[in-house]
């Protein structure tokens, strides 16, 4: 590991200050993903700005019925929290399926965010790979590629966001928060992470030395009926190959509101908004959910050993639509 | 807040078990070899040193965390607890003491990394935590039952090369159990 600096800081502004002064310095959260990154030489940074001890730490409602979460909320608190549970228990699911108890309460919420792909040419610095040496080539299209992207894909990257986290509140239209020395911003997660493009470096747009200071969650009445499922090649502590996040709310055995997002699928949480519009005001049975995974599943551009990618999104739709159809009817 | 400019190392106290222990750290020593190297608390083991095994586990502020992961100068300030506080004194912790009963380990060596995880685990569980196993998330579902697929799944970040798994289970339903009988027993 390269030799670096450490400080801690304990307010916002005194963080981005040293983050604007110094671009090879990085903020530290959990570390859960940073550190591992630096044993392997993948990151190198000149100094850590631990910033675990701001005052980002609460969940609190919002006035319009929401929820703000605070950047520096541990996984194991935003997944516990008594009103994410009742409100957005999705949300709930999509943390607790992801890691293990130790790494849970050591990651934190911003940092799952911006926590890099598990693609294992990114981790190798004795591979090429265009998201960490750009212009160097990726040898995933030809080689390892069974757990890549389908949806969204460029020929120069096809990795695939890590988090469980933000497949469901990117199903909840949350907002990223943040900090900059030039004042503070917003991102909705829908564009939060970037297209893949011929830049997969570029993964956020998140301006320089920004600190991510929280996430709020609108107010959403159907999240109180979603769910979160993972498939994964083991039974727990695995990253997904699918996932899915959804809520549904049926009327008179029509669709409502549907919301809907894929994980594993894509260089980032894949809202199925072609899927969402396929269903809304359709009947809620087997046949619309199947016709709205195809309409959304019809732009995958899968490689040879990631196709089953397809079949099985398209079977999780189908099964996590009709599970919640029949809590509906209940 | 630290000089804009720090250097590679500085100077720290980690509270572990108790103790003060003050030793200056190069900033890229983790907990984990801090507390093995420098401060012979070897009890902690290192196995795959990238946060995939659990053999590291160890409290920090009563909560399990890997100390491979975590970096020694920012664990300062924070509340550590290793296997070696575990007991009272010749008193084993009911989970040490669980784990010797049931044969929950053969080699022995990701032991200290299950049973700092156990103690977490039937702590979180008994604050009414879900799992990704939990049928119902909402509040007012209630705690689940600590079944063996509970403990399974709250468990599977400490693996176990022997396989010692199915003892382990049966130790960690123990000790919660024994532990759920003496909360009772305090209340009534």
């Amino acid at each position: 590991m390269k030799e670096f600096g450490y400080q801690r800081v304990h307010d916002v502004s005194g963080a981005v200050a040293v983050l604007g002064a110094d671009p090879d310095a990085r903020f530290l959260g959990g570390g859960t993903n940073l550190v591992d990154l630096m044993k392997t030489g993948v990151e190198r940074p000149a100094r850590l700005v631990d910033v675990r001890e701001l005052p980002l730490d609460r969940i609190e409602p919002t006035r319009d019925g929401g929820l703000s979460v605070g950047a520096t909320v541990t996984n194991s608190d935003l997944a516990v929290h008594p009103e994410v549970r009742r409100r957005y228990p999705a949300l709930t699911q999509a943390v607790l399926a992801g890691a293990s108890g130790q790494l849970r309460n050591m990651a934190t919420v911003g940092g799952n965010l911006l926590q890099r792909t598990r693609c294992g040419y990114f981790a190798d610095v004795t591979k090429p790979c265009n998201k960490r040496v750009p212009g160097s080539g990726c040898p995933a299209v030809e080689g390892e590629h069974h757990n890549h992207a389908i949806l969204g894909v460029s020929e120069h990257c096809v990795a695939t966001h890590p988090s469980d986290m933000a497949v469901a509140l990117t199903a909840f239209d949350a907002v990223v928060s943040y900090e900059t020395a030039d004042g503070p911003g917003e991102l909705p997660l829908a564009d939060f992470y970037l297209p893949v493009g011929d830049t997969p470096h570029l993964e956020t747009a998140l301006p320089a030395g920004a600190l991510i200071t929280g996430v709020t969650l609108p107010p959403a009445p159907v999240a109180a009926r979603s769910r979160y499922r993972k498939v994964r090649e083991r039974a727990s502590y695995a990253f997904a190959i699918g996932s899915i996040a959804a809520a549904l709310d049926v009327r008179d055995g029509l669709v409502r509101e549907v919301r809907l997002a894929f994980g594993a699928v894509a260089s980032r949480p894949w809202r199925a908004r072609t899927a969402e519009g396929v269903l809304t005001g359709a009947p809620a049975d087997t046949v619309t959910f199947a016709a709205a995974a195809d309409a959304e599943l019809a732009a995958a551009k899968p490689l040879p050993h990631n196709a089953y990618k397809v079949t099985l999104m398209r079977n999780l739709v189908v099964a996590v639509l009709t599970e919640l159809a029949e809590e509906t009817a209940r | 807040m630290a000089p804009a400019r720090s250097s590679t190392h500085s100077a720290i106290t980690l509270n572990i078990n108790g103790e003060k222990y003050t030793l200056t750290a190069d900033h890229r020593t983790t907990l984990l070899d801090a507390l093995r190297e420098r401060l012979d608390l070897t009890g902690t083991k290192k196995g795959c040193d990238q946060g995939q095994c659990g053999a590291c586990t160890v409290l920090l502020d009563g909560r399990r965390a890997v100390s491979c992961l975590q970096l020694a100068v920012a664990a300062e300030g924070r509340e550590i607890t290793t296997i070696e506080g575990m007991a009272e004194g010749d008193r084993l912790h009911p989970v040490q003491q669980a784990f010797l009963d049931l044969d929950g380990y053969q080699c022995g060596y990701c032991t200290p990394g299950q049973i700092c995880s156990a103690v977490a685990v039937i702590e979180e569980h008994a604050a009414g935590w879900p799992s990704a196993v939990t049928d119902d998330v909402h509040p007012e579902a209630g705690p689940p039952p600590l079944t063996a697929e509970e403990i399974r799944e709250r468990m599977s970040g400490n693996l176990c090369r022997c396989g010692a798994y199915v003892s382990i289970v049966e130790a960690v339903a123990r000790a919660a159990a024994a532990e759920t009988a003496r909360t009772t027993e305090e209340a009534a």
